[in-house]
């Protein structure tokens, strides 16, 4: 079957969207994300959109909940590369991923991850006193 | 002027992947026609809604897509038909939220904000027709 390739980087995940998704391979990559998140204990998950030329509401709310169950599995989600032309279309199609980390590039992206990650940690050491 | 069509395909819609060739019919038309890259995603997603919706809710159909010509501009139209069992209240389909399945309901209010021009009639047990057109 039909695979996206899940990287393991530390404490990252890293998963690079290549092909043109059929439904199908979506909810494939959604699993697969989950398990290794908990296989690993990963702290946070970085998808590299930058070869999508569209996202469609289905793929939109894919991307929604990879972060929302990445979030229940103590892990932050950013979404990175996505080109301009699907920005402006997601948001008139009425979908603009509030709440949802994004960043230009894998760089800022994994950045950020690190920035997530220590401020929930902080968070923990907090409420632990 | 009459509006011409200059080119006409067809592509039967059954499962997901018949979604994904509708995509990349659409696409190659759009740039056929010397679309900018944010006209072609636009068009592409909205053909990528509305193949959707037609495998998901009306068991398969059939989508038209044909290229465009009225006065100088040049366009796409998509014609996508089923008879699966319609859409009672056309209004209520429309808005952004509403879902009879598991989506988030931004199908047909998102392919209609995507397109130029759009078209839909649906009959309850008969089927549902919908046009879009994007021009160039």
């Amino acid at each position: 079957m039909e695979r996206i390739p899940i990287l393991k980087m530390g404490e990252f995940l890293l998963v690079t969207i290549q092909v043109d998704m059929h439904d199908r391979l979506a909810l494939t990559l959604q699993d697969d994300l989950t398990s290794q998140i908990v296989q690993h204990g990963s702290r946070g998950v970085l998808i590299d959109i930058s070869a999508l030329e569209m996202v469609d509401s289905f793929i939109g709310r894919m991307l929604g909940s990879i972060a929302g169950m990445a979030n229940l599995l103590d892990a932050s989600t950013v979404i990175v590369g996505m080109r301009p032309s699907v920005a402006i279309t997601l948001v008139e199609l009425g979908m603009s991923l509030q709440g949802i980390r994004t960043a230009l590039d894998v760089e800022k992206g994994m950045a950020s991850l690190r920035t997530a990650v220590s401020e929930s940690e902080s968070a923990d050491a907090g409420s632990e006193r | 002027m009459p509006m011409q069509v200059l080119s006409a395909e067809s592509i039967p819609l059954r499962t997901s992947d018949d979604v994904v060739l509708v995509r990349q019919a659409a696409r190659k038309l759009a740039v056929a026609l010397g679309f900018g890259i944010v006209d072609q995603t636009k068009l592409v997603t909205a053909s990528s809604e509305l193949a959707r919706n037609t495998v998901d809710y009306a068991g398969g159909g059939t989508v038209r897509l044909e290229t465009l010509r009225q006065d100088r501009k040049s366009g796409v139209r998509l014609v996508f038909e089923d008879q699966g069992p319609g859409i009672p209240d056309i209004d209520l389909a429309l808005r952004d939220g509403y879902t009879s399945g598991n989506g988030m309901g931004l199908g047909l209010g998102g392919a209609r904000r995507l397109s130029h021009e759009f078209e839909i009639a649906s009959t309850p047990g008969i089927g549902t027709r919908i046009a879009i057109i994007r021009w160039k």
